[in-house]
This record gives structure tokens, C-alpha cells and sequence, in this order.
């Protein structure tokens, strides 16, 4: 249906279309084939071969294991920031939101050797951390505190918006009819965001496990040990070992593919409690 | 219950709230805050609320300083502007939060619970209708769900923010006759903001009109009409 006063002569649209849907074969359909042929090149049971190989299983319980440990500390972490951005006025919280956005803005590679510059064996924790054998550069730690560092922004900017336009009216009414400040944010501010929350887990969960620059930087490679999924790919690719490669690629595809189906579920159902509403 | 407020003053970032306000309110009275936006007459409301804390002055319900203490326990029922209902809890659950709420001791049980809401939904006149959500109800509805929350506690003291702010004439003067029948038939102190005079010479018993933080008069209806008591006054009447 077109809407009036926006009707383009129907070769500009036909024109736009085209070249909307033959930029979205080319950048995302295409490649997302390739992966997928490549995996099952040599057959299903080449590719259950391929994950089931001891360093593969490694890899996928550590992305797991990083993601699990990761996901849940950003998310409590983004409330309390939305929360205390949305609900209070304070000195310097333009200046707290800009911080918050600041993953985003750097590239994974420095956010990755921040790490490396603080905890390393030279760096400035280094030295206490090797004499007390703590290990966080090379190991667990390090990759949890590298994808936390990157998926930071995810749920908190998600929550922001919709947060402030949400007021702080429902909380008042909570408070004036007893609540704790406990029971309020149970009963009333998370039920009030959590199709936002869900959302914004959502995608902190498809970045935290996608990962690759800043955990490649702290990761220090270790088959079977410190190699998450996509590390483990580049692994497999650099050995010319092409469909051990892609199967394990396919795998992080499917994790996309499903994010968003998630997603596109969300935002078909519950557009209104997504977004902020004006 | 009687409230007093002494030399309530209140600043919002460099401009004054409220400029030392003193207003007497007797046990059972029907009390509007009158005045154009920016007059403080909801800083003052919300500050009998607990709300906001004022920087100077205190606020007496009976004979007990409530200055200090939180919302919850001034035992008083707030109802907001836009409803403020909580959109996923039905008309009921809204209306229950207040007793779900209460510590384990004092909470009464679950068929007490029950019992009340229906009470309170036929109080404000929304029998059957206690398992719509609030998208499901008329503006008109929403509010008389806010009014039932509110009371669910048995507060002694009311206090309404532009209670009738969002909704046409008509339901406004439905809405305006059951709450004064309310008020009367509880026994509440009430107080109740308006930027709207008809409406508050109609529903006060006493109005106080404020202006630029100040009150510029707290009279009856008919006194304030026929002696105004500033030259702002007479202007606001007209």
C-alpha cells in the first residue's frame, strides 16, 4: 500500500529494491550459504567428526563457559546502570552514559591488550599476580573479563530508553503502597522491562559467544585449553583444515540464526514493551 | 486525620518550590490545591506524600512528625495523574499489591485479600471486572482502579494528583461525585491538586491557592470569591 505524497515512479522503486535485496544476497545470504556448504562438503558424518573432535568439544564448552559466566554479570550489571541513569539525577551521568557506550566505540583488539597491559606478566598487576599464582591473562579470567568488556553496552543501552520513558511513576505508586525497595524492583520494574531485558540478553549472549578480537589478544591459544569457538575456526582454518573449520563455524551460524529468530519473535510480539514508546 | 504543615520550603535546582507554606487542615476536610503550573502545588503534595523531602520546615498528621518518614508508613494512599497502574497485574492484583506487599506477620491472609478487593472493586463501582488488565479499561475505569488501590490499605489521609487531569467531562463528574462519597463515607482528609477552578470550588470544601510557591489565600469557595485576598487572586479568578 502506498502512502500518499510517497509515491516514487515505480522504476526508482523497483530500482531501490533490487539493489536493497541483491546488497543483502551478496553480503549476508551468500556467505552464510558458503559456510554452511563448506561444513557439509564432506558429508554429515565428516562434520560430526569435525565437533566432536576433543579440541573442538573444548572450545564449544569454553565459549559456554565464558558466555555463562559473562551474560549473567552484564546483565545484572546493565540494570543497576539503566536503573541508576533512568530513575536518578546525578552529577556527571551524561558523562557515566558515554562510558557506558565506550566498548562499542574501541576497537576489540585495545580492549582486548588493556588486559594484557594490566594483568600480563609485565604489566602492572603482573608481578603481584605471578607471585601469588593467580593466572588471568592466558587464562578463564581473562577471556571472561575481555568478553565482558566488549559485551557490556548490549543490555544496558537496550534498557536506557525504554527505562526513561517509562518514568519513574510506577515505582512511586509501589513505594506510596508500601513496597520495599526490593519488592519494587521485583514486582514492578522488572516486569515492566522485561521483554527489553530478554532483548538485550539476547544480543549480549550472540556477541559474548561470537567474540574474536579482544579474546584473541588475552586467549594465548591453546588448543583444547584457551580457545574458544572462534579462535578455534581460525585454528582449524590456518591448518588448511577446511571443513573441521567451517563445521565449527556453522555452529556459531546456527547460534546467530536462532538469535534471530529470537529476536524477530520479540519484536514481532511485544514491539510496544521493546521500544520506548512516545 | 488533621494535617499541618510549618514553613515548608523546597528548591529545585536554584528556583524555590515552595517558599515557606504553612496550611492547616482539619480532621474529614475535602482540600484543593489550586494554581497554574509551576505554583508548587504538586512539590507540596508530594512532600505530604514523603515523595520529596522538603529542606526546611516540618509536616504534622495528628500529633506525629512525619517529616522524615517514607511513604509507606505515613499511611496515606496516593493516587497519580496518569494511573500509574502496573500494566502486567490485572485490575485486582493491582488493587491487592498494597496487602501482598506487607510484611509476613501483618499480611492478611489469602481469602482476606480477596475479600477486600472485592470490596474495594464494588466501592468504585467496577464489580466483574477485576480480571481486566488496565488496557482493557476505560480511562474513566483506570482511575477508579488507581482510587481502589489506594484504599486497599485503609489509609486515613487521601491525596490525589490532577486525579481527574486525563479524562473527558463528563466521566470527570462521575468520577468527582464517587470520590466525594468516598471521602465522606470513610471519613478521609483528602487533598486533592487541580490547575482547574471550577473543579476545585466544586469538589473543596477548602481551597488554597498557590502561586509562585506561596499560598495567596485558604478559604471556602464562597470566601474567596467574594474577598480575595490578593490582587493575584482576582486575576486568577477571572
Amino acid at each position: 500500500m502506498a502512502r500518499a505524497g510517497l509515491r516514487e515512479p515505480f522504476a526508482a522503486r523497483a530500482l531501490l529494491i533490487a539493489a536493497a535485496v541483491l546488497y543483502v544476497g551478496l553480503m549476508l545470504l551468500l556467505p552464510l550459504g558458503a559456510v554452511l556448504t563448506e561444513a557439509l562438503r564432506k558429508g554429515w558424518d565428516a562434520w560430526l567428526a569435525a565437533i566432536s573432535d576433543p579440541d573442538a568439544r573444548a572450545s564449544i564448552r569454553l565459549t559456554l563457559i565464558v558466555a555463562a559466566i559473562s551474560v549473567p554479570l552484564n546483565t545484572v550489571c546493565g540494570i543497576a546502570a539503566a536503573w541508576a541513569v533512568s530513575k536518578f539525577d546525578f552529577r556527571g551521568k551524561a558523562l557515566l552514559v558515554a562510558f557506558i557506550e565506550l566498548p562499542f566505540s574501541v576497537s576489540p583488539v585495545v580492549s582486548g591488550l588493556v588486559f594484557v597491559l594490566l594483568f600480563g606478566a609485565q604489566g602492572w598487576f603482573g608481578p603481584w599476580l605471578q607471585a601469588h599464582d593467580i593466572r588471568i591473562i592466558f587464562a578463564l579470567p581473562g577471556l571472561v573479563l575481555a568478553t565482558m568488556f566488549v559485551t557490556f553496552p548490549f543490555v544496558a543501552r537496550q534498557l536506557i530508553p525504554l527505562m526513561s520513558a517509562q518514568g519513574r511513576a510506577d515505582e512511586e505508586a509501589a513505594l506510596t503502597l508500601g513496597a520495599s525497595g526490593w519488592q519494587t524492583f521485583w514486582r514492578v520494574t522488572l516486569p515492566n522491562i522485561r521483554f527489553g531485558l530478554l532483548y538485550g540478553v539476547l544480543l549480549c549472549n550472540a556477541r559474548a559467544m561470537g567474540e574474536f578480537g579482544a579474546v584473541s589478544v588475552v586467549s594465548g591459544h591453546i588448543r583444547g585449553e584457551t580457545n574458544t569457538m572462534p579462535l578455534q575456526v581460525e585454528a582449524l582454518y590456518n591448518d588448511y583444515d577446511f571443513v573441521a573449520a567451517f563445521a565449527v563455524a556453522s555452529l556459531l551460524t546456527l547460534l546467530a540464526l536462532v538469535t534471530l529468530a529470537l529476536k524477530t519473535g520479540l519484536e514481532w510480539k511485544h514491539r510496544d514493551e521493546l521500544f520506548a514508546q512516545h | 486525620m488533621s494535617i499541618r504543615v510549618e514553613h515548608v520550603s523546597k528548591s529545585f535546582s536554584a528556583y524555590p518550590a515552595l517558599n515557606d507554606v504553612s496550611l492547616k487542615i482539619e480532621s474529614g476536610e475535602f482540600v484543593a490545591l489550586l494554581g497554574p503550573s509551576g505554583s508548587g502545588k504538586t512539590t507540596l503534595l508530594r512532600i505530604l506524600a514523603g515523595l520529596e523531602l522538603p529542606e526546611n520546615g516540618k509536616i504534622w498528621f495528628g500529633k506525629r512528625d512525619v517529616t522524615q518518614d517514607k511513604p509507606a508508613s505515613r499511611g496515606i494512599g496516593f493516587v497519580f495523574q496518569h494511573y500509574a497502574l502496573f500494566s502486567h497485574m490485572t485490575a485486582a492484583q493491582n488493587i491487592a499489591f498494597g496487602l501482598k506487599v506487607m510484611k509476613r506477620r501483618s499480611r492478611p491472609s489469602r481469602d482476606e485479600i480477596s475479600t477486600r478487593v472485592e470490596e474495594l472493586l464494588k466501592l468504585v463501582q467496577l464489580q466483574g471486572l477485576g480480571s481486566r488488565y488496565p488496557s482493557q479499561l476505560s480511562g474513566g475505569q483506570r482511575q477508579r482502579v488507581a482510587l481502589a488501590r489506594a484504599l486497599a490499605r485503609e489509609p486515613r489521609i487521601l491525596l490525589l494528583d490532577e486525579p481527574f487531569g486525563a479524562l473527558d467531562a463528563k466521566v470527570r463528574r462521575e468520577l468527582r461525585e464517587a470520590l466525594r462519597k468516598i471521602h465522606d463515607d470513610l471519613g478521609l482528609t483528602s487533598i486533592f491538586v487541580t490547575h482547574d477552578q471550577e473543579e476545585a470550588f466544586a469538589l473543596g470544601d477548602r481551597v488554597a491557592l498557590l502561586n509562585e510557591g506561596r499560598i495567596e489565600q485558604f478559604a471556602t469557595p464562597a470566601e474567596i470569591e467574594q474577598q480575595p485576598a490578593s490582587e493575584f487572586v482576582r486575576s486568577f479568578l477571572e
